[in-house]
């Protein structure tokens, strides 16, 4: 998800830029502090290490698919926060002039999305919080998951959010985000899963070079996996439903070019005969159930006048139940759909 | 074959690396001063309007004369570009889809205002990558963090950058072994079960780590003390103003005018 020059304006651009110098000043400080002479060349190596265990894939159990370490969280895990952010903003650095991967004017916008999320909120705030110190396979996975989970989520969030803000892509921000934010939950699985079988292995091998655990005695696993869940279906139900009381982003381009909410087509002519069968052929037209009256929308461009709408208990239509199935479903047939492609175009095997 | 193609890419930047040693009038210019022009020029390009077209094109100007001047092969250039282009463009071809209001009709054919930014997506793409590669390929890894040094870069960032670019033919070098062990040991696979690829980045990390603790040693052992030597320290020479200059006037006078129109109304004129 490495964002690219061409879709990024110079402000956004440059103002990420700032961004990521300030991070990139305050990880430098934080080392030199810390005096750790030998932390310099272990960074350099496991930077190339992270590109060199990207030349090896493995393949995930039962969709044909080929996965790979991205490696953010897994760096934060050896080295800590402050260098590991380093790490990946020089793996970017060497992406970016020698692969074209991303670019100079994006390389802020990706040191922020693939090391500042990573390696300075969802290591700090989740994995440590939930492994402190141990790396069992239980505890390490459900510390690795959520974080690379979150991390990635974040990633892409905020691609969603610097394409929307430079303007340059006309893609309109609701279904963007539902196209990525799905596809890095999955990333993020495969991701943890793999950054957990790792940093377990390590723990095993050489468990000095780790963080040491807690002195305190280890907390019950059970309250965190169950606040974790509570918090994803919560996420999913809340966001899909606030997402949903806001106008769809296509229809408000639409709206915006026309000035009407719809497109008016003519009658008769084949766009609106193709619509008329779209609307009774579409499982979930509008992303609802059919059945489900659509509620009167306050005003077609103006997110703000929306939301309390759903805020407001007395109005209880306002809350769109059927949308955040729909989401749901929605995301589960995308994956599906991708998983099958993997496997139609994956699976042949060439013959060279 | 998904290996083929890692190994490919590899190959690829030590043949960016050998570009880089060459001596040229583009390559004796200062790294500070092709670095600072190269942030200039992307910063332009981007700064266009959403939909510009003609307004871009004199800029390619500035990657083909460096890339004729610096020797660069346009094949090698090329191939890196069509491998950049697919996120960009991907995103990009969504523009005529959603924005359909016409902006130009040539003829009978109306253009609308998406396929106008999506061509200049593309544009955009082309020039801002092509600049980016031949950045490194006129100056070389080690010679851009000296220059980045003395334009402010930290120096932590920079020697750990340098240690990276260094090791990563190393490393590379024993990803290739392994892949090649696995091609040869399991034929046709695009990847490795999970178990074995664990054990197999496991180990993988545990040597680069060992090798690290080595190298820590040998350095310390031969004084090293956090510094980067520098190595390409050359007096600023009256061409590396100039080239900066030189390109920042190009810059600027192609981003108030548009010389592409000018030129074309330059041309009707003379034909009417």
């Amino acid at each position: 998800m490495h964002m690219a020059d061409a879709l990024v304006s110079p402000v956004v651009g440059g103002t990420m830029w700032l961004a990521a110098c300030g991070l990139i000043g305050h990880s430098v400080r934080r080392i030199e502090a810390s005096a750790k002479d030998h932390l310099v060349p272990l960074m350099g190596v496991l930077g190339a290490f992270v590109f060199t265990a990207q030349m090896i894939n493995f393949t995930i159990p039962g969709t044909g698919s080929s996965g790979h370490l991205g490696g953010g969280l897994l760096l934060a895990a050896l080295l800590g926060p402050h260098a590991a952010l380093l790490v990946i903003a020089s793996v970017l650095t060497v992406q970016a002039l020698f692969f074209a991967d991303g670019g100079l004017l994006a390389l802020g916008c990706n040191i922020v999305n693939l090391g500042f999320f990573p390696a300075c909120v969802a290591y700090p705030w989740v994995y440590r919080v939930i492994a402190r110190g141990r790396y069992g396979p239980m505890r390490g996975s459900v510390a690795a998951l959520a974080a690379s989970v979150l991390g990635l989520q974040l990633g892409a969030l905020s691609v969603v959010v610097q394409t929307q803000a430079s303007g340059i892509a006309e893609l309109p921000f609701g279904p963007f985000a539902a196209l990525m934010l799905p596809i890095h939950l999955a990333i993020g699985v495969v991701e943890g899963c793999v950054t957990a079988a790792v940093v377990a292995f390590v723990a095993r091998a050489r468990p000095e070079v780790l963080p040491a655990a807690d002195a305190g005695p280890a907390r019950s696993l059970r309250p965190v996996v169950a606040a974790l869940l509570i918090a994803a279906v919560l996420t999913g139900g809340l966001l899909s439903g606030w997402a949903s009381s806001h106008p769809d982003g296509l229809e408000w381009a639409i709206a915006r070019v026309s000035g009407a909410e719809e497109a008016p087509a003519a009658p008769g002519t084949w766009h609106a005969r193709l619509s008329a069968a779209q609307e009774r052929t579409a499982v979930m037209p509008d992303y609802a159930f059919r059945q489900a009256p659509r509620d009167a929308r306050t005003d077609g461009s103006d997110g703000a006048s929306a939301e309390p709408a759903t805020a407001k208990p007395a109005d209880s239509s306002a809350l769109p139940l059927g949308t955040s199935v729909a989401g749901v479903v929605g995301g589960a047939v995308t994956l599906l759909v991708i998983s099958c492609l993997g496997f139609v175009f994956g699976k042949r095997p060439r013959a060279v | 074959m998904a290996f083929r193609m890692a190994v490919e890419r590899w190959l690829d930047v030590a043949r960016m690396d050998g570009l880089a040693r060459q001596d040229t009038p583009v390559h004796r210019i200062d790294a500070r001063a092709q670095a600072v022009t190269t942030l200039l020029f992307i910063g332009v390009v981007m700064s266009f309007a959403r939909d510009e077209l003609s307004a871009l094109t004199p800029f390619f100007i500035y990657p083909v004369a460096v890339m004729s001047a610096g020797r660069i092969p346009a094949a090698s250039l090329l191939r890196k570009l069509a491998v950049a282009m697919p996120f960009a463009v991907a995103v990009g071809l969504l523009n005529p889809v959603f924005d359909t209001r016409p902006a130009l009709a040539v003829g009978a054919l109306n253009v609308s205002s998406g396929w106008l930014s999506f061509l200049s997506i593309v544009m955009r793409c082309l020039l801002t990558v092509s600049a980016a590669l031949l950045l490194v390929a006129c100056t070389g890894m080690p010679r851009l963090c000296e220059g980045l040094v003395r334009l402010g870069v930290p120096r932590v960032f920079a020697v750990q950058l340098l240690f990276l670019y260094r090791y990563l033919f190393l490393l590379a070098d024993e990803g290739r072994r392994m892949t090649h062990g696995i091609a040869l040991r399991s034929p046709g696979a695009r990847g490795v079960r999970f178990r074995v690829y664990v054990s197999l980045v496991g180990h993988l990390l545990l040597r680069a780590m060992a090798r690290a603790e080595r190298i820590y040693h040998a350095m310390q052992a031969r004084g090293f003390d956090g510094n980067m030597r520098p190595q390409f320290a050359s007096p600023m020479r009256l061409a590396d103003p100039l080239f900066v200059g030189g390109w920042a006037l190009f810059f600027a006078v192609a981003r108030v005018w548009n010389l592409a129109e000018a030129l074309g109304v330059l041309l009707m004129k003379g034909v009417g």
